[in-house]
């Protein structure tokens, strides 16, 4: 019923534009092999409540016992984020009953959090948006609780508790995105740049990745905000822009109406691509926070934050730029190879080789990629190394095979991890550069062809390319195209 | 400060508790009697004291990111009133 149509009449009739308020709530998975208190295992998908001890089971008389890598990877992300460091954060209880909290309780972060006053700028509709980032706190996940599936359900719910205690970050985005499309872009550069600096694998199919989002309108120039309503449930890039669209047409059409946007938490159905209000858990969000006196202050000094920094590596945006100053990309280009910390790795390893950046950017781009994508696998599993691709690179740069060889002499390199130069050696592939071997196949060719040779003779000139074809067919595609355009001009045009 | 039954009846709902009405007019003169004793607290001045959240001003122990064994799904379980298929079983909740 809140169609686009809708929602552009809703606008015009009420002579009132309004602009949407967003802000975003992201929680990350971090890439521990431990649990954040316990030393349970995080692995996904083993078999149900396996990985589970009495610290994460919530058992009474349990202790938590912080994990110092899950600390040294909120702290890369707070530092890439641009956060600044809280010398003490304080962990603190979240008291709620529910079943997925085995505690009755969640170990989060309150009003000491671990960092604050980040940023990220990102792309959008051709400009560069500064997102404030408030907040990165650190906290456990919560187990799984399953709706469906067994013969019971109707009647029972079912719980996994082995995600229960696997280390989240959550990051708190400032209320600065002012349309769906920026939301969008905002969280997929948080998805890079987490991804990129190695803390989590970013996987949003197995919910290493969550995000909620509070939207909320204003009319357009007032400074205020409005009431928001808070969206769950937005678990891919295209979930999120979607219930945005939805809930901004939603709230638009309430307050056209002179109607008010109730403040509530609503759930995003990607079937129905509608939200709807979560049945309210009656006072809810009386969660009681206190100091968690199960564990200590967690302090961080300058050195540590010193060595995690150290640590961290050429974020993507600031090797985007130096991609485009040092190896003259277009900035198209630069983006794509940055764009994963892997392919960018590897396109620098194969420029520097090749000493012909632009050549390495367009293997990388077409073929590799292709590679990538045909086979399924990440660019880290390429079985190609970057010095053979350098090498075939500088094959075709000394003039040594054509471009067309090297794509074949490519499919044999990344089919047996050969040394390009020996490939073209055993299948001889070299260019064939003898001018009097291809002089004799232009002959040839000209022989077979007379009727066409006749109508180039008479002023049908564009039948250059056709002969350029023929010859290089007759080489084997190993005669240097240059070469024999040259030739092929030379005696088609002697009188 | 004193607090009503309202208050303890709010209290007693966010901790999952059912008490009788009898309970709660005891509870609610308990609570307001241990509030009004801390209360003498703020005869004091504080305002130059750093809020304590702990006791212990020592930082961290942190453990290293090591996996230690878990335990069985049998003893997971074992505790459990309801279970089924290796998961526990709790009262229907929407998700």
């Amino acid at each position: 019923m809140y169609g686009s149509a809708t929602y552009r009449v809703a606008l015009s009739g009420s002579g009132m534009e309004y602009e949407p308020v967003i802000g975003l709530e992201v929680h990350c998975q971090l890439l521990t092999d431990s649990k954040i208190f316990c030393g349970c295992s995080t692995r996904f998908g083993a078999p149900a409540n396996t990985n589970v001890c009495p610290v994460c089971l919530g058992m009474p008389g349990t202790l938590p016992v912080l994990n110092r890598r899950a600390v040294e990877y909120a702290l890369r992300a707070a530092l890439a984020l641009g956060c600044r460091i809280e010398p003490v954060s304080i962990f603190a209880r979240k008291n709620y009953f529910y079943p997925d909290l085995p505690k009755g309780y969640q170990i989060s972060m309150y009003d000491r959090p671990l960092a604050v006053q980040g940023h990220l700028d990102v792309e959008a509709k051709g400009e560069t948006k500064h997102v404030g980032i408030t907040r990165v706190h650190m906290e456990e996940d919560a187990g799984k609780l399953l709706h469906e599936g067994f013969p019971d359900s109707d009647r029972a719910s079912h719980v996994d508790y082995n995600r229960s205690g696997v280390p989240l970050i959550e990051i708190v985005s400032e209320p600065d995105m002012r349309s769906p499309e920026e939301a969008h872009a905002y969280y997929s550069a948080l998805r890079t740049i987490l991804v990129y600096i190695g803390v989590t694998d970013g996987n949003m199919e197995e919910g290493s990745l969550r995000c909620d989002a509070n939207v909320s309108l204003r009319p357009r120039g007032q400074s205020g905000f409005g009431t928001k309503a808070e969206l769950k449930n937005l678990n891919s890039f295209k979930f999120v822009q979607h219930a945005l669209e939805y809930e901004i047409r939603r709230q638009t059409d309430l307050l056209v109406r002179g109607e008010r946007v109730t403040q509530e938490t609503r759930l995003y159905d990607p079937a129905e691509d509608r939200t709807s209000p979560m049945r309210s858990k009656e006072e809810a969000h009386d969660y009681r926070y206190f100091p968690e006196p199960d564990l200590l202050p967690l302090q961080v000094n300058e050195e540590w934050i010193g060595e995690v920094r150290r640590w961290l590596p050429e974020l993507p945006a600031a090797r985007r730029r130096r991609f485009v100053a040092e190896y003259g990309l277009p900035e198209q280009d630069a983006a794509l190879l940055t764009s994963d910390r892997a392919l960018a790795d590897y396109y620098e390893a194969a420029a520097r080789a090749a000493r012909n950046a632009k050549a390495a950017a367009n293997w990388v781009m077409t073929e590799i990629l292709r590679k990538v994508k045909e086979d399924k696998i990440d660019v880290d599993r390429v079985p190609l190394p970057p010095v053979r691709l350098a090498a075939l690179i500088r094959l075709v740069d000394d003039g040594a095979i054509s471009g067309k060889i090297a794509k074949e002499v490519f499919e044999t390199i990344y089919a047996t991890g050969k040394d390009p130069a020996d490939v073209v050696r055993e299948q001889g592939l070299s260019q064939v550069t003898d001018e009097g071997a291809i002089r004799e196949a232009i002959e040839n060719v000209i022989a077979q062809n007379q009727s066409q040779y006749a109508q180039y003779k008479a002023g049908k000139t564009a039948l250059l390319g056709f002969f350029v074809g023929q010859v290089l067919k007759a080489t084997g595609g190993k005669a240097s195209p240059s070469l024999v355009n040259r030739l092929l001009k030379e005696r088609l045009d002697r009188p | 400060m004193a607090i009503a039954k309202q208050e303890v009846r709010h209290i007693a709902k966010l901790a999952n508790l059912d008490f009788s009405e009898e309970e709660i007019g005891r509870f609610t003169q308990q609570f307001n009697s241990i509030l009004e004793y801390v209360a003498r607290l703020d005869a004091l001045d504080t305002s130059a004291i750093e809020p304590t959240s702990h006791v212990d001003s020592g930082s961290h122990a942190l453990r290293d990111d090591v996996l230690v064994p878990s335990i069985s799904r049998e003893e997971a379980l074992a505790n459990a009133p309801e279970s089924e298929r290796g998961h526990f079983k709790v009262p229907k909740v929407i998700g």
